[in-house]
């Protein structure tokens, strides 16, 4: 991981590894979110696949597998950078683009656009 | 005063927990910002602190909450599919809107950006409150951090908008109704 431990941790220091985690892990869980609303829209195979739950339909497959995705996330990046200090300026900015992902995803006129629709 | 099951479970998805998430934001982040702001008036205390971590953390309870009513308990409701020979749509809320190209938007734009968007809010909730319980006050010490923080926050409220919005004018177009219906208070006929 090449955002990982480029400052010294003090003694008295919480290491920012931990909110990073946390912080990359909400965006990827927020882009994952947009680019299965997005599939499950556009192909009737993975609206078929996401649907976990019929009454509900594809949303119950495309939360419930961004959420997975999410707490994955969560769980691998805190493991490796708990005890480090990452470089926060570039979690901070992929973070805000996979945010936006999510947020344009979810958006139906940008679904239709890139469907083409 | 009476009320259908339906429209209950409704007002307790919207009101119960998406509405008092939503007014929850302002003070929310209005003490984000003041206790971890550099140059904070004074260094919160250990039950300010406290305080403001129970405050985040049924900000997620309601944001979880809201969006798993709605999908699993509303929606259902919301969606489903018109039995063969019903001509009468007023209880197939999806399809009384797509039924006529003068409301068909408020399901096309308005249900279908809902349902997906109001999921990032408790994601992103979640997020800021396992921060601030990391960090704290030390949060003004960490300012990308702090930035993460209020900027997932901020969208999480655009987002919680979003989703309310359409929610109220979705009901008010299209309501779920339905089931068995629930006396709140016995009312009194008035007579001749």
């Amino acid at each position: 991981m090449i955002m990982a431990n480029i400052k010294p941790i003090r003694p008295d220091e919480i290491p920012n590894g931990p909110g990073a985690a946390a912080i990359l892990a909400a965006g990827i869980g927020c882009a994952a979110m947009g680019i299965f609303a997005l599939a499950g829209d556009a192909f009737a195979s993975l609206n078929h696949f996401f649907t976990f739950y019929a009454p509900t339909g594809a949303l119950s497959g495309v939360w419930t597998s961004a959420v997975i995705v999410w707490l994955v996330a969560w769980f691998v990046l805190s493991r490796r950078w708990a005890p480090k200090n990452v470089e926060m300026t570039k979690v901070l900015s992929v973070s805000f683009a996979l945010l936006a992902v999510g947020v344009l995803l979810t958006f139906p006129p940008v679904m239709d656009l890139i469907q083409g629709r | 005063m009476e009320i259908s099951f339906r429209d209950l479970m409704t007002v307790f998805h919207g009101m119960g927990f998406g509405a008092l998430f939503m007014l929850a934001f302002s003070a929310a982040l209005a003490e984000l910002y003041r206790m971890s702001a550099p140059g904070a008036p004074s260094i919160p205390s250990a039950r300010e602190h406290n305080l403001l971590l129970f405050y985040l953390s049924i900000m997620v309870i309601l944001a979880w909450g809201a969006v798993l009513s709605g999908a699993y308990i509303v929606y259902p409701w919301y969606r489903a599919a018109v039995p063969p020979g019903v001509t009468d749509l007023a209880d197939y809320p999806k399809f009384l809107l797509t039924s006529n190209p003068k409301t068909s938007a408020w399901h096309s734009l308005g249900m279908e950006w809902k349902e997906h968007v109001a999921w990032l809010a408790p994601i992103a909730m979640t997020m800021v409150a396992y921060v601030f319980a990391k960090y704290g006050p030390a949060l003004a010490r960490q300012k990308e951090i702090r930035t993460a923080v209020i900027g997932f926050a901020v969208v999480a409220f655009v987002a919680t908008g979003v989703a309310g919005a359409f929610g109220a004018f979705l009901n008010k177009y299209a309501p779920v109704r339905g089931g068995a219906m629930i006396e709140i208070i016995a009312g009194e006929q008035e007579g001749e």
